[in-house]
């Protein structure tokens, strides 16, 4: 088995639940709680991944990092390489691309704190920063953690993405579904056999998890 | 300005009733407002309006020489700035905290020697010390009720709103816990507004009540007064009880009390927890009018009055008498004709042990 590959896609997979906790609460706050009429845009555009084909979101990820955008640019100004094919340029993907699976148990977790709950907070005098610390984020740890856990065992799993922004550079870029793919093409049945169930334990562990920490409520779509 | 708490304001919904509050209730004696209504009046929006938790469309509210909420200007305080206690319906405890930390919630910015003197001030004032270390789910719905109390007193505020503060409780433990509460209140001397739609808590808890019906005001003043003299038929239709005079126990046996109401003995029905002044109250439509010299009836008070007032009711009519003191019945309009009444008339007023309540008074 390739490790090189499993390392670079745990780190990846790592970081990207590590950001999508600290992207995803706010944004999860804002949804649940807005009472903005036109909030349905918001949420179908965290939605989006969850249907847009890897490759879509690929492509557009790479003209939108690529060296003739601003963002490209500005980020080529200051670290002295270009964005796409690298691991930060991946990383960046992987966010976006996982952000439902963060954002959504976040955001159902949140609709389920009592608001009277959150009124009794108010009136005692603490501020909707603290109300959030102190009230809605301990009586949603539950939810907290399906998202985390789910964000990261999406991005262990993400292909399409990964080709079209991360490239296939070993030891940078390549995880460990494009070794699989890389095997397959290369008629190494033996090693994608092992490598598959690798995924596949560790897939089916992380979802043991999910389950097992919440077993009545696991959505990745908040129910009304 | 004058220390009191004026609301003047406006809110109107889609599909139900505006609500239009106008009240003063003073601050200074710390007294209890008690806002009275059947479910859906309003009174609990008003309360919520007070709290911050929902805004007005229109007008204003001050407490004191704050303005909390003025639309014009667009001033709304949020209710954090506000200094208060309040206890919602269910009490909202927060699940993931034990009573001593619900209770110390609140208690922010201040040291934890003193946040912990200050918790343990209010846990043995509400005698729930016992209990400090469990968690709400484990707690009896009075002990719930206590402890969101002791949590909405620990910050010292300046007012105290508490939302059917006793209607989630088995009516045992209301009856016990309503004097209790009274107690509390008096001893605590915040300034209160306590929503109900229980004419009993009324009378027993409030020093001025606000009656709301339909998203309005109908009708304000001491609790005994609106009961006894409501100002038109919604008023005495919304409250529900027309006679409330004071009397004092004078004996009690086989569960039976005697009540001196002026110079006149009523028989009611003992509960066990009675002090020895109470308010004698009577609903219209459970005396009877007879005329003097017929047969006794199975009715153990009867008062010979003289009749004051006839108010037709429709079908009904409202008589008042002056027995010694205000009693009100409520007769068919063919009784009136069959007994021939007319203002000055002598009748007299029967009604059973059991049509009279009676609610403490301290």
């Amino acid at each position: 088995m390739n490790w090189t590959a499993i390392w670079v896609t745990c780190q990846l997979a790592s970081l990207t639940s590590i950001a999508l906790l600290a992207i995803g609460l706010p944004i999860a706050y804002w949804l649940a709680y807005s009472k903005w009429r036109w909030k349905f845009l918001i949420e179908s555009i965290v939605a989006l991944p969850l249907v847009l084909p890897p490759t879509v979101l690929g492509f557009y990820m790479l003209v939108a990092i690529g060296p003739h955008s601003p963002i490209g640019q500005f980020y080529t100004d200051i670290v002295g390489h270009p964005l796409p094919f690298s691991f930060h340029g991946l990383l960046l993907a992987s966010i976006l691309y996982s952000l439902p699976f963060a954002v959504q148990p976040f955001a159902t977790a949140f609709e389920q704190v009592d608001r009277k709950l959150i009124e009794a907070s108010w009136t005692l005098g603490l501020s909707k920063l603290m109300t959030f610390f102190k009230l809605i984020v301990p009586l949603s740890t539950a939810g907290l953690i399906t998202g985390v856990v789910l964000s990261f065992a999406h991005t262990l799993g993400e292909f399409g993405v990964v080709l079209m922004v991360g490239g296939n550079i070993e030891g940078v870029t390549r995880t460990v579904s494009i070794e699989i793919y890389d095997n397959v093409q290369a008629l190494d049945y033996a090693a994608a056999a092992k490598t598959s169930a690798f995924l596949l334990v560790v897939s089916y562990a992380v979802l043991l998890l999910v389950y097992a920490v919440n077993r009545r409520v696991w959505s990745v779509w908040p129910q009304k | 300005m004058a220390a009191e708490i004026t609301l003047d304001f406006q809110k109107t919904f889609v599909g139900r009733a505006s609500i239009t509050a106008q009240l003063r209730c003073p601050l200074d004696p710390p007294s209890v407002t008690i806002l009275f209504g059947p479910s859906g009046s309003g009174k609990t929006t008003i309360l919520r309006c007070l709290a911050g938790l929902e805004q007005p469309d229109e007008g204003t509210i001050s407490v004191g020489d704050e303005i909390w909420f003025d639309a014009t200007a667009r001033v709304t305080v949020p209710p954090q700035a506000r200094r208060l206690g309040y206890m919602a319906q269910d009490y909202a405890l927060f699940p993931h905290y034990t009573v001593e930390g619900n209770v110390a919630y609140g208690l922010t910015g201040v040291s934890s020697q003193e946040k912990k003197r200050r918790v343990d001030e209010v846990l043995h004032l509400l005698q729930i010390e016992s209990i400090a270390r469990q968690k709400p789910t484990q707690l009896s719905g009075g002990q719930q009720q206590r402890v969101a109390l002791a949590r909405a007193i620990a910050r010292r505020p300046r007012l105290l709103l508490l939302d059917e503060p006793l209607s989630a409780l088995d009516a045992p433990t209301r009856a016990r816990l309503c004097k209790d509460l009274r107690r509390l209140l008096t001893q605590l001397a915040i300034p209160s507004v306590v929503v109900t739609h229980d004419w009993t808590e009324a009378l027993t808890l409030g020093d001025q009540m606000a009656v709301i019906a339909d998203g309005c005001i109908l009708q304000t003043g001491p609790p005994q007064d609106v009961f006894s003299r409501p100002r038109n038929a919604e008023v005495a239709h919304v409250v529900g009880i027309e006679t409330v005079v004071q009397g004092t126990i004078t004996e009690v046996r086989d569960e039976l009390a005697t009540v001196q109401v002026g110079t006149m003995a009523l028989t009611a029905v003992a509960s066990p927890t009675l002090d020895l002044d109470v308010f004698v109250c009577l609903r219209a439509e459970d005396v009877t009018l007879e005329l003097t010299g017929s047969a006794e009836t199975s009715a153990r008070n009867h008062l010979k009055g003289t009749v004051q007032t006839i108010t037709s009711l429709g079908a009904l009519v409202q008589v008042t008498l002056d027995c010694g003191f205000p009693l009100t019945a409520l007769i068919t309009q063919s009784a009136l004709r069959e007994l021939n009444l007319c203002l000055g008339s002598d009748v007299r007023a029967a009604f059973k042990a059991g049509a009279v309540h009676l609610i403490p008074r301290n």
